[in-house]
C-alpha cells in the first residue's frame, strides 16, 4: 500500500454566518481515488477549492508529498500538480481546444506561439484519453459536455497533474458517457495519479472509488482506507447521521380525470407528432438517455418553446402556444433543468428566489408582496428540504450547489398548482434531502396534483412513477404501466436504435 | 433532517449587512459635515433649500434610472428628452393659450420616447446603449426643430409651476421649489414600489437572471417596457418643471444629465450590472453628489475642476464598491 501523498491538517474555513469546514484532518493515497462524501453544504466543493487555491483556508495546512504547501491561486497549485475539475467547466468556449488545453503555458518562442508544436501536444493528450475524437482545432464550444469534460481532463495532465479532484463530474451525464469516464478515472488511478472524487450517487462511488471520507456539517466524521469494508447503509448514516428509511415506499394514489394532455404536439426537438395524458394524482415518469427530447417536450408543454403543431390541454382548457406566464398562471409549472442559467438569481436572497414564481398567488391588496406569508414559507422549506444557509436574507450564490437546487425547487414545489413538471429534480441533492423531496412528490400526487418526473437515474423514476413513458432520439417510444417496469428492458428501449443495431 | 443546527446557526442577518447600507449614508453624513464646517454659507437654510431645488431634476430622474439599472438596462436619452418636454411643454403652452395642455405634452412626449426606446430594447433585443445613444440625438434635434432652434420664452401662468411653497418659519419663512416637492414624492413612490410591489422584484429579478425571471412567469418584455416608459414620464415631467423655473423653453438645456444621474446612482451603490439597488443608495448617492456640486459652486472651484473632482469621487466610489461586494 502507498503511503499517503496528500494530507489535510485541521482544515478550516469561516464565512460570514458559516462555518463551512471545521478542523478537516485525513490523508489519501496516490495511485487510488478517494471519495468525499456528505450532505449538501457538508463543505466538500470548499474543501477542493481550497485545495486548488482558489480560496486560502481560514485555518490548517494542505501536506503535499510532505512538503506543507500554502497556494495563493489556481495557478501555483497547478504549476504544483494540483488540478481541480469544476461541476461547471472553466474553458473559453470561444478558443479552440488546443488553446484551452494548454491555456497559459502553451509552447511558443520570444512569445510567439508554435501552433504546430501546440495542436501536436493536445493531440497526444487527448489520445492518452481515449478521445482522438476531440479536433484540437475545434471551437470548444461546439464539443458536448462530457468532451468538454475531457478537454478539462486533457488540461489537468498537460500540467502533469498528480492530483486531479472531480466535483460531481457526473451529474449531467449520460450513463454512457459516464462509463467513459470511469474508465478515464480508473486509467489516471493506475498511472499513480491521486484522484479525488465527489459524488451523491452512490452506485458510483462503490463502483470506482477505494477510499472514503465522509464530512458532515464542516466536520470529519470518518475515514475508511478501504470502502470495500463499508456498507452503503453504513455510509449514508454517517453522512446523515441517522437512518434513512426505504425512500421508495409507493403506494397507489387515488388516479382521477385528465389534468394534462398533449395532441400531436410537434416542435423543436421532437421527431414526430407526440400525445401523452397524465391524470390527477398520477406521477408520470419520463425516462430516456440525455438527448432524448425529454427537456425540450417540456418546454414545449409549458410554453418556454412555441410548439409547431398540436394542443396541450389543461383540465380540458387549450393552453397558449410559447406563453410560460399564461401556463403558470393556469396552473401549470415547470422546474427547469439547468438551474444555473435557467434558475437561480445570483445576487438575490433565498426568500426572493424562492417567491419569484408564486408572487401573483401571494400578493396582496394587488400589487404588493405578502413578506409575512412568504417568510413562513420559506421557513417551512428551508426546514423540511434541510436547506444549510444561514438565514432567509442570504445570496443564493453563497449557497452550495446542491442548497441552491433545493431552493429552486421548493419555488416551484410550494404549490398549490395543478400539473408539476420537474425535470431532474434530485439533480446534486444528498440521499437525505432526496427521500423528502420523493416523500413531498407523492404528498402532492395524493393531493390530487398531476407530476411529470423526468430523470436519467432509472432507479429513481422507476421507485416514483405510476407509469413510465420512455423517449427515445425525439419521439415517445414506449408507454409502460407500473406492473411493467423491468430496468433491463427499459433501458434497452431507451437506446438510440443505430447503436442498437451495432452491438 | 439533521440540520436543526446548522439552518438556524444564524438567524440573525450578520452586522456587517446593515454596516454596508450605513456606509453610504456615514460618508453622505462626513461629506455634509465637511462642508458645513470648512464652506462658508453652506450651513445655511437658504443654501439648504437652494441646493435642494438644483438636486431635483437629477433626483426625480434618478428614481427612475434606478429601475433602469436595476433591470440591467441604460438610458442615455433622458438629458435629450428632459430639454425636448420643456421646448414642447412651452412651445404648446403658448399656442394653446393653456397651461395644462403644455404640461400634457411636455409629459406625454416624454412618455413616447420612453415608449420608442422600451419598445426597441425590450421587443427587438437591441442594446439598450445603443437605442437611447440615438434616441438621445434624435430627440436632442427634436427639441431644436420644435423650437425653431431658439429658446422658447413661457408666459406667466406657465412659469407659475416653477415657483415654490412658502414655509413660515421663525420670523420668516422658507420656500420650497415645486420641483423639490415632486423629487420627495417621486422617492418615496418609486421607494415603496421597488421594495415592496411586484413590479419593483419582477424589475431586480429582470436583472439579476432574466432567463431564470422569464421561466419564473415574469412577464420580461413587459416589465423592461414599462421601466423605460416610466423614465421617459419622469424626463418629461421633469423637463415641464425646468422649464417653468427657468421661464424658457432651451434645446440646450441639460446636456451630460444622463451621466449626472448614472453616476449618482452607482455612487450610491446600485449596480450597473443590474438587480441589485435600492431607493437609500440612490438618495445618498445623489446627497453626496449635490453637497459636493454645491461646494465647489460656493467655493467658486473653475468649472474645469469641478469635472475633474466629480470624476474622481465616482471612480473612486466603483473601486470602493468592487472591495466591498469581494468582502461580502
Ligand atoms: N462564499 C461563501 N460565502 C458564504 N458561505 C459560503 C460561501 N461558500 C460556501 N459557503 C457555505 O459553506 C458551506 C459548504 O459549502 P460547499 O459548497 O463546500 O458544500 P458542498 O459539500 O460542496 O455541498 P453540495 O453537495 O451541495 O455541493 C455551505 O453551507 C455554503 O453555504
Ligand atoms: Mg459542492
Amino acid at each position: 500500500m502507498s503511503p499517503s501523498y496528500l494530507q489535510f491538517d485541521g482544515l478550516g474555513r469561516t464565512f460570514p454566518g458559516v462555518v463551512a469546514l471545521d478542523g478537516v484532518s485525513f490523508s489519501a493515497r496516490s495511485g487510488s481515488v478517494h471519495a468525499l462524501m456528505g450532505e449538501n453544504g457538508a463543505g466538500k466543493s470548499t474543501l477542493l477549492k481550497i485545495l486548488a487555491g482558489a480560496q486560502p483556508p481560514s485555518s490548517g495546512r494542505v501536506i503535499l508529498d510532505g512538503q506543507p504547501v500554502n497556494f495563493r491561486g489556481t495557478a501555483e497549485a497547478l504549476k504544483a500538480g494540483v488540478a481541480v475539475i469544476y461541476q461547471e467547466l472553466h474553458l473559453v468556449p470561444e478558443l479552440p481546444v488546443m488553446e484551452n488545453i494548454l491555456l497559459g503555458h502553451a509552447p511558443s518562442t520570444f512569445g510567439f506561439i508554435r501552433r504546430g508544436a501546440m495542436r501536436q501536444r493536445a493531440a497526444e493528450l487527448l489520445k492518452e484519453l481515449g478521445e482522438e475524437g476531440i479536433d484540437p482545432d475545434m471551437k470548444t464550444g461546439l464539443l458536448s459536455l462530457a468532451q468538454r469534460q475531457m478537454v478539462e481532463i486533457a488540461k489537468a495532465l498537460a500540467w502533469d497533474a498528480k492530483v486531479i479532484a472531480f466535483d460531481e463530474p457526473t451529474s449531467s451525464l449520460s450513463a454512457r458517457e459516464t462509463d467513459k469516464l470511469m474508465e478515464v478515472i480508473a486509467k489516471l488511478r493506475d498511472a499513480g495519479r491521486c484522484i479525488f472524487y465527489v459524488t451523491h450517487r452512490m452506485e458510483e462511488v462503490y463502483r470506482i472509488c477505494d477510499a472514503v471520507t465522509i464530512l458532515r456539517d464542516g466536520r470529519h466524521v470518518a475515514t475508511h482506507p478501504d470502502l470495500k469494508s463499508v456498507s452503503r447503509d453504513e455510509l449514508v448514516k454517517q453522512m446523515v447521521g441517522r437512518e434513512v428509511q426505504d425512500v421508495f415506499n409507493h403506494s397507489p394514489r387515488q388516479v382521477g380525470a385528465v389534468r394534462l394532455e398533449a395532441k400531436g404536439l410537434l416542435g423543436k426537438g421532437l421527431s414526430r407528432p407526440l400525445n401523452c395524458k397524465v391524470h390527477s394524482g398520477e406521477i408520470l415518469g419520463f425516462f430516456g438517455l440525455v438527448g432524448a427530447g425529454r427537456t425540450e417536450l417540456m418546454k414545449l408543454l409549458c410554453g418556454i418553446e412555441k410548439r409547431r403543431g398540436g394542443e396541450v390541454l389543461l383540465d380540458g382548457q387549450p393552453l397558449p402556444a410559447g406563453q410560460v406566464a399564461a401556463a403558470i398562471r393556469a396552473g401549470l409549472v415547470y422546474a427547469p433543468e439547468d438551474r444555473k442559467a435557467e434558475g437561480i438569481i445570483p445576487i438575490a436572497s433565498v426568500q426572493e428566489n424562492m417567491h419569484l414564481a408564486s408572487r401573483w398567488r401571494l400578493k396582496v391588496g394587488g400589487a404588493f408582496i405578502a413578506s409575512k406569508k412568504e417568510a413562513e414559507i420559506t421557513r417551512d422549506f428551508t426546514a423540511k428540504l434541510g436547506i444549510r444557509t444561514p438565514g432567509p436574507w442570504q445570496e443564493i450564490r453563497l449557497l452550495s450547489g446542491g442548497n441552491q437546487q433545493k431552493v429552486i425547487l421548493a419555488r416551484w414545489m410550494s404549490g398549490p398548482v395543478k400539473v408539476y413538471l420537474l425535470d431532474e429534480p434530485t439533480r446534486g441533492i444528498d440521499v437525505g434531502a432526496r427521500a423528502e423531496i420523493y416523500k413531498l412528490i407523492q404528498t402532492l400526487a395524493a393531493e390530487g396534483a398531476a407530476v411529470i418526473v423526468v430523470s436519467s437515474d432509472l432507479p429513481e423514476v422507476l421507485g416514483l412513477s405510476d407509469r413510465l413513458c420512455i423517449m427515445r432520439q425525439g419521439a415517445l417510444v414506449a408507454e409502460l404501466p407500473r406492473v411493467e417496469f423491468h430496468p433491463e428492458a427499459i433501458l434497452k428501449t431507451a437506446l438510440p436504435v443505430e447503436l442498437e443495431t451495432v452491438s | 433532517m439533521s440540520s436543526e443546527t446548522a439552518t438556524c446557526s444564524a438567524p440573525k442577518r450578520p452586522k456587517f449587512r446593515h454596516l454596508e447600507q450605513l456606509s453610504m449614508a456615514i460618508v453622505c453624513v462626513l461629506v455634509m459635515g465637511c462642508a458645513c464646517i470648512f464652506v462658508d454659507g453652506f450651513a445655511t437654510i437658504g443654501n439648504a433649500t437652494g441646493m435642494l431645488l438644483t438636486m431635483s431634476i437629477v433626483g426625480m430622474l434618478c428614481c427612475t434610472m434606478l429601475f433602469c439599472l436595476a433591470s440591467g438596462d441604460f438610458d442615455l436619452s433622458i438629458g435629450s428628452v428632459v430639454a425636448l418636454a420643456g421646448v414642447s411643454a412651452v412651445c404648446v403652452a403658448n399656442a394653446q393659450n393653456s397651461v395644462a395642455l403644455g404640461v400634457c405634452a411636455g409629459v406625454g412626449v416624454g412618455g413616447l420616447i420612453g415608449l420608442l426606446n422600451g419598445s426597441v430594447v425590450a421587443y427587438l433585443k437591441i442594446n439598450p446603449l445603443i437605442t437611447t445613444l440615438a434616441t438621445m440625438q434624435a430627440a436632442r434635434g427634436l427639441a431644436y426643430i420644435a423650437g425653431d432652434g431658439k429658446t422658447v420664452t413661457a408666459s406667466e401662468d406657465f412659469a407659475k409651476l416653477g415657483g415654490s411653497l412658502s414655509i413660515p418659519w421663525g420670523s420668516g419663512h422658507i420656500s420650497i421649489g415645486y420641483s423639490v416637492l415632486v423629487m420627495l414624492a417621486l422617492l418615496v413612490i418609486f421607494g415603496v414600489v421597488l421594495h415592496y410591489s411586484v413590479f419593483g422584484r419582477s424589475v431586480l429579478a429582470l436583472g439579476g437572471n432574466e432567463e431564470a425571471a422569464r421561466l419564473a412567469g415574469i412577464p420580461v418584455k413587459r416589465t423592461r417596457l414599462m421601466v423605460f416608459v416610466l423614465q421617459g414620464l419622469v424626463a418629461g415631467l421633469a423637463g415641464v418643471l425646468l422649464a417653468a423655473r427657468l421661464q424658457t423653453g432651451d434645446p440646450k438645456a441639460e446636456v451630460g444629465l444622463e451621466l449626472k444621474v448614472i453616476s449618482a446612482c452607482v455612487l450610491g451603490g446600485v449596480a450597473l450590472t443590474g438587480g441589485r439597488g435600492s431607493i437609500f443608495a440612490v438618495i445618498w448617492g445623489m446627497l453626496i453628489m449635490g453637497t459636493v456640486q454645491r461646494a465647489m459652486d460656493l467655493q467658486q472651484i473653475g468649472i474645469y475642476w469641478q469635472f475633474l473632482i466629480t470624476g474622481s469621487i465616482l471612480l473612486a466610489a466603483v473601486i470602493i464598491d468592487r472591495f466591498k461586494s469581494k468582502l461580502g
